[in-house]
């Protein structure tokens, strides 16, 4: 079984893989009295990478956190507006935030493992969900997680070490790793390769490749090249407001507003 | 192109310099002037405790027979037995006046010693032994060099003959100065040679266990309340503030609180560890709850934002990441919160802790009182023998303390966790 799951090749028709998989409507997010984001509305679609861009200060990690509903912690923070995921409301009252959380896995901007021992930090998700009923199922989730996120050969042999001594890239891919161990549909990337080195990055982006085959993808990054590189579609925040989205290709050989225009130039941002 | 940044000219950088070492040379004055404060404070209350722990003890031969005893060896009169064994020392002291200050000699704490000693060996009886008796405060003061014999009589806590007496007790090599185990293994007494610190230091123990068994778990409930699941709002602000504030209150002031709450409306009895520790958990709780809160604050958002991430609940993300994060600090907080009412009086004068009470206690409902109280009664005390253990008191506080300090250390050292 897991052999197989390595190989499984997706062969998606077309109409599968522009089926939306999240519906962003009318967002709007205050910070206490001033507003972050305007009316977005948004689309992110099966099976692809889906990559938010845009200068310091435009609201795309807000957008990204309200996916899953990170920013209910955030004291003084109100959204407003509809996101559906799967046709269901992500801001229902009746829905259950901690199954949202599982359902929409989380990578953040700095490597952030657990300080427990790097299958504790793979194992962790399963376990509070329950998704297991004894050790040698617990053990192949977290050997099939760590194998997805490309960790597997190189921690193999110290599982019982603490996950803070692994190097940055190598924390960053069992943060992947904790985050897919849960079996999420979606996975949500919060700048994963701002605080890794360029090889680092480069073994990041290779997964997202990968995951893409597996999950939806929502990527927000600094890094114009890095959207270019892993991205399917892209939407370009300024301010607070959407102001362009369309395939990636497209946005960077041909944008339409003359906002985007610049920033990918490297006018501003 | 012009020279770029001017160089910095050599005065100005002299006396940068300069200043720069005039500022390492108040430090290092600074830490000298407290250190040497301290080492003389310790050193003089240290220096001043030592007699405390030696006695001077007095041998005396008897020669007891197994028909003049009674069944119970304690149930003898031993205060006869022993003046008996007096008198034969000093044939010459005739008159009762004279017996009567031959007597106060010994310790008001001899004759049990005595009957102990025999209890405990019954091979003694019927047979010549030398037992060594603990001398009175006067008697050990005078060979620990504290009183003057070239003083007139009148001035002079031994009189003329007293010290003669003295003198042909130490040519027959009966006077031995020993170890003073009674000042850690006895409780309170009025007579200095007979009171040890162990019923105020298990006073001490029982109060801390009780002060920790409440404001532990209420305090860290607390903290983790404010910290993680209260809303901010007005109503959680003013709670901060107050408890802030109550950090700040006079201790005397939690006393008075105590005496109101727990003895006139509860009706919990009086001097004990109970009450006590029921007090100065009053005056700790806002100390952890301060300690706590910022331990909890300290732990980074990336670990919350991690578990949350990974569908954790609350209650999950605070038990499974946050608490065991927080924990060192946490201890590390109540410790010193804990040490610091170990070594408090005041709020126990109140609820009539500050009192002399001999026997140990052996539960938290029995009377007792604690160390820095047993200090306080000691240094009122008349006796001068008291001097001396009033230090010796003190430095076992601070051992006492200093340990609480050293674990909480430890405690933090070991489990600290880096992210």
């Amino acid at each position: 079984m897991t052999e197989t799951d390595k190989t499984v090749k997706t062969h998606k028709t077309p109409e599968a893989e522009d089926r939306v998989k999240i519906k962003a409507r009318r967002v709007n997010v205050f910070y206490g009295a001033a507003q972050a984001l305007f009316d977005i509305d948004l689309d992110m679609r099966l099976n692809q990478v889906t990559a938010l861009i845009g200068p310091s200060g435009c609201g795309k990690s807000t957008f990204l956190r309200c996916l899953n509903r990170m920013n209910d912690v955030i004291d003084g923070c109100r959204v407003e507006g509809d996101i559906y995921m799967d046709n269901q409301n992500v801001y229902d009252e009746t829905l259950d935030v901690v199954e949202l959380r599982a359902r929409i896995g989380m990578v953040f901007q700095k490597p952030n493992p657990f300080p427990k021992s790097i299958y504790d930090n793979v194992a962790y998700g399963p376990r509070i969900h329950g998704m297991t009923q004894n050790k040698e199922q617990l053990d192949h989730i977290v050997k099939k997680s760590l194998r997805r996120a490309g960790l597997w050969d190189e921690v193999k042999d110290r599982l019982s070490d603490t996950g803070s001594g692994l190097s940055g890239g190598q924390q960053q891919r069992l943060c992947i790793a904790r985050a897919i161990a849960v079996n999420p549909e979606v996975l949500l990337m919060d700048e994963p390769c701002s605080a890794l080195d360029p090889v680092a990055t480069a073994v990041i982006e290779n997964l997202i490749h990968e995951l893409r085959q597996r999950y939806t993808i929502v990527i927000v990054t600094h890094s114009m090249h890095q959207a270019a590189r892993v991205s399917q579609k892209t939407a370009y925040f300024h301010l607070g407001e959407l102001i362009e989205y369309g395939d990636t290709s497209d946005i960077f050989t041909r944008p339409q507003h003359e906002q985007t225009e610049a920033y990918i130039s490297g006018k501003i941002g | 192109m012009e020279k770029p940044t001017p160089y910095i000219r050599a005065d100005l950088l002299r006396r940068r310099y300069r200043a720069e070492k005039r500022f390492r040379l108040y430090g290092v004055v600074a830490i000298f002037l407290a250190s040497a404060i301290l080492i003389t404070l310790l050193g003089a209350i240290a220096f001043s405790s030592i007699p405390a722990f030696t006695h001077t003890y007095i041998g005396l031969d008897f020669d007891l027979q197994a028909g003049d005893m009674t069944e119970n060896i304690e149930d003898n009169n031993w205060h006869a037995i022993l003046r008996k064994a007096l008198y034969q020392q000093f044939p010459e002291v005739k008159t009762r006046r004279d017996k009567r200050m031959l007597g106060k000699l010994l310790s008001i704490g001899a004759a049990d010693r005595l009957a102990h000693k025999f209890a405990a060996n019954p091979s003694f009886v019927g047979q010549k032994v030398q037992v060594y008796l603990p001398a009175s405060d006067d008697f050990d003061l005078f060979i620990k060099g504290a009183i003057d014999r070239t003083l007139p009589e009148s001035d002079r806590l031994l009189s003329d003959k007293q010290i003669a007496w003295i003198d042909k007790l130490r040519a027959q090599a009966r006077v031995k100065r020993q170890f003073a185990s009674h000042v850690f293994l006895a409780g309170d007494s009025r007579e200095p040679e007979l009171a040890g610190i162990k019923g105020a230091l298990i006073g001490s123990l029982l109060t801390m266990f009780v002060t920790l068994l409440f404001s532990l778990p209420i305090g860290i409930m607390a903290a983790i309340y404010l910290q993680e699941i209260a809303p901010k709002n007005r109503f959680t602000d003013l709670i901060e503030v107050n408890i802030n504030n109550l950090a700040a209150v006079p201790s005397i002031v939690f006393g008075l609180l105590g005496l109101a709450v727990f003895i006139n409306f509860f009706q919990l009895p009086r001097s004990t560890p109970l009450v006590g520790g029921l007090v100065l958990a009053l005056m700790t709780l806002p100390v952890i709850i301060i300690a706590a809160r910022a331990a909890l604050a300290s732990v980074p958002p990336s670990i919350r934002e991690a578990a949350l991430g990974v569908g954790a609940s609350r209650l999950q993300v605070i038990l499974h990441h946050i608490l065991p994060l927080a924990l060192p600090g946490i201890l590390t907080g109540t410790i010193i919160g804990i040490a610091r009412a170990a070594g408090e009086t005041a709020p126990l004068l109140m609820v009539g802790m500050l009192a002399f009470i001999v026997d140990k206690p052996a539960n938290i409902t029995d009377k007792a009182t604690v160390l820095p109280a047993q200090i306080y009664i000691w240094a009122n005390n008349p006796e001068r023998a008291f001097e001396s253990l009033t230090s010796a008191a003190i430095i076992i506080l601070l051992v006492f303390l200093l340990f609480m300090n050293a674990t909480a250390i430890g405690l933090r050292k070991r489990y600290q966790k880096r992210w």
